[in-house]
């Protein structure tokens, strides 16, 4: 993790969880779907029912990591008229209204193109704690290094069952808030069980030095979070979510994220943990 | 390895040449970076798989078998060399300037595209895989990548969009008779930006067993400089065959541009001849100012797409914009990074041709040679009209001036799509009703 003197609101709402004795839950929702009130609506139920942390994507034209729930949640909101300026204010308001760490997902182009040190700016300044890039790799990172320690943002960058040992310490180091582990090689999508691989792509980002490791692709259902929660800091929620506020709006993500809370219990294990 | 010329701020038309006025080359841009496009812009999920590829491709360049059986396929399965053919009464509406066609039209499967699926594929079987993956707009690299799937005795989808696969049935039947599954790709605006984010997604998934065939010279690195590596070959017999033809270097040479894949692989071969202007044609669709083209250059912006930093069609959100051409070959709203770099150092140039002149100039070649052209190809046909005019006016002998085009395919596949365009459809007849559709025949 960096070694800056820059506070992580992400670490330090995943400590929150863990002092707590539980698994930290991040809960994902796409901004304009199926309305930017909503998104926030939902956001703000979703911390009050037991995320730690939130974070709300970026609609984009060309998502290369996601899966079809998400893709058409995305292109609806895109259809609707989101538009990315529109990101600063929903993050301000869901941070304004509740405790838990927003942090903005985002493929790469809608940031370069209102450009990397703006962007930045403007979401320190709405209270985001950060990004979660999923088609930047630190390799291509040298800007939003820079302007995510010039504003104090969290820089989550993913790793994968394919990364290699050397990208592995390498990506934890750049990392700051947490390490996003890539449990499936695969896109988003919700999966009846959790693959062993995220159990290894954990231990090996353990092993890198991270302090901090949340597990996402394919997490549904309490008892997955209960799994993770054996071997990892958090876990990530995405497309179960998206597809409960589909059907049935704000009143499913709120009895979906209940639910999924049942999960985090850490079981007990030795004081000196990972 | 020799420097690269700073990339300047704005374009600076005489970079480049300053920069081979000292010595400098070029020729071989290893990548990732061309100045300050291309890269791996690209989900870490995929970048072990990124990683085998170009050591792959590295080992492979070096090793003379692997040469040998690249050039061994060139010969005897694609039918290279190229001819190079002075097109001498299509000439004469080139202000007198000599047109020489690279006809890679007569390559096998009809396009420049074998050159770089054969290579490819022998480098996915080098990998140990089995699954070849591609995505395609009208058919073309599709049918390309069935063939080398089925010459090499491997799997092959492809992914194309759902739209177009309803408007190229022909094509879609051609791959599948190569014995390639077609998937037709319903997601986002079902056109072949979204046909490549589907392989994408598949590739993350398949990864172990399968080598995505990106069929262009974008992308994340390695594919910009190794699909031009596999496409050099044009630019190198192109540049030998108009020296044993005239004695000569050309004066320009033009091509046209989709993702780039033809035109980087001629420009290659002389990249570092100073005195050779390098002209590169885009789609105009119905002209730059209507917002449907596909300019990508001319009217884009740079930013991230499908895995490299380039110019890229995009709005004030930095969401891609839909391209727009008669040619689905071009209709692409990103362009391929070295372009990109070749553009800003002032090395190429390049211009917007409208669907109108590059059918203009497709009727030119049809009755002036006897060669029907894809449509891709001409627009580098017309944007040679218009290089001819400029580069022959007050000159006293026209004929000195010589272009060489590349003629980058043929245009069986395209004769619905002109036979439409021209009106040559007999009223209701089934050929003009399914034409009245949009349909291809």
């Amino acid at each position: 993790m960096s070694t800056t003197a820059i506070k992580s609101k992400t670490a330090a709402a995943i400590d929150r969880a863990r002092e707590a004795g539980r698994t930290a839950l991040v809960g994902y929702l796409p901004a304009g779907f199926p309305d930017t009130r909503t998104t926030i609506e939902a956001a703000v139920a979703l911390a009050e029912n037991g995320a730690d942390v939130i974070e709300i994507g970026i609609p984009y034209s060309d998502p290369v990591m996601d899966g079809q729930v998400i893709q058409a949640a995305t292109v609806q909101a895109l259809h609707n008229g989101f538009h990315v300026r529109e990101i600063f204010d929903i993050v301000a308001e869901i941070t304004a209204r509740c405790d838990a760490a927003v942090l903005v997902m985002t493929y790469w182009n809608p940031v370069m193109r209102v450009g990397v040190d703006e962007f930045s700016r403007r979401l320190a300044e709405a209270g985001g704690a950060g990004l979660i890039t999923p088609d930047l790799i630190p390799d291509e990172a040298a800007e939003w290094f820079e302007a995510s320690d010039k504003y104090g943002l969290d820089r989550v960058f993913l790793v994968a069952p394919s990364t290699s040992p050397e990208r592995m310490a390498m990506t934890v180091k750049a990392s700051r808030g947490f390490v996003y582990a890539v449990s499936i090689m695969g896109v988003t999508g919700a999966r009846e069980n959790v693959s062993d691989a995220a159990r290894r792509v954990v231990e090996s980002a353990h092993a890198a030095g991270a302090e901090r490791v949340c597990v996402g692709l394919g997490v549904s259902k309490a008892e997955h979070v209960r799994e993770i929660g054996e071997y990892a800091e958090g876990a990530i929620v995405g497309t179960a979510l998206v597809a409960a506020l589909g059907a049935d709006g704000v009143g499913a993500v709120v009895r979906l994220a209940a639910d999924l809370s049942t999960g985090t219990a850490k079981p007990s294990r030795p004081a000196a943990g990972a | 390895m020799t420097q690269s010329p700073e990339k300047p701020s704005s374009a600076l038309p005489d970079a480049a040449d300053a920069f081979l006025a000292a010595g400098g080359s070029l020729r071989h841009a290893p990548g990732p970076y061309f100045g300050s496009y291309g890269g791996r812009w690209m989900p870490e999920s995929l970048i072990a798989a990124l990683d085998e590829l170009e050591d792959t491709f590295e080992k492979a360049k070096a090793d003379p078998e692997f040469t040998a059986r690249v050039a061994k396929l060139n010969k005897n399965y694609s039918g290279r060399p190229s001819l190079l053919t002075e097109a001498q009464r299509f000439s004469q509406h080139a202000g007198g300037a000599r047109i020489f066609l690279k006809r890679e039209d007569l390559n096998h499967t009809g396009s420049h595209k074998i050159n770089n699926v054969l290579g490819q594929a022998l480098l996915a079987q080098r990998m140990g895989k089995t699954r070849l993956i591609a995505e395609t707009g009208a058919g073309q690299h599709g049918v390309a990548s069935a063939t080398a799937a089925a010459l090499l005795g491997m799997e092959c989808v492809v992914y194309m969009g759902a739209e177009d696969c309803r408007r190229q049935a022909l094509n879609v039947a051609r791959m599948e008779l190569l014995g390639a599954t077609v998937v037709a790709v319903t997601a986002g605006s079902q056109t072949l930006k979204d046909a490549i984010n589907e392989a994408l997604r598949d590739w993350v998934a398949n990864v172990d067993t399968t080598h995505y065939l990106l069929g262009t010279a974008a992308g994340a690195h390695p594919f910009p400089a190794m699909v031009r590596y596999f496409h050099e070959v044009i630019g190198e017999e192109a540049r030998e065959q108009i020296l044993a033809q005239t004695g000569r270097l050309p004066d320009a040479v033009c091509a046209c541009i989709g993702g780039g894949s033809n035109a980087i692989g001629i420009f290659h071969g002389f990249l570092d001849d100073r005195s050779v202007k390098l002209f590169g044609f885009e789609a105009g669709g119905d002209g730059v100012d209507t917002g449907r083209h596909a300019a990508t250059i001319t009217l884009g912006r740079p930013g991230v797409l499908h895995g490299a930093r380039s110019y890229l069609m995009q709005d004030e959100d930095g969401q891609t914009i839909e391209s727009h051409s008669i040619s689905a070959g071009l209709d692409y709203p990103g362009v391929g990074p070295e372009h990109a770099y070749l553009a800003d150092i002032g090395r190429a140039s390049y211009e917007p041709v409208t669907d109108g002149e590059a059918m203009e100039a497709f009727r030119l070649l049809c009755r002036t040679e006897g060669i029907i052209p894809a449509i891709e190809s001409a627009h580098a046909l017309a944007g040679a009209l218009r290089i001819g005019q400029r580069l022959t006016e007050g000159r006293e002998h026209p004929e000195e001036v010589i272009i060489v085009v590349s003629l980058s395919g043929r245009g069986d596949k395209d004769v619905a799509t002109a036979a439409e365009w021209f009106d040559l459809l007999q009223k209701d007849s089934p050929e003009e009703k399914i034409g009245a559709e949009g349909e291809q025949l």
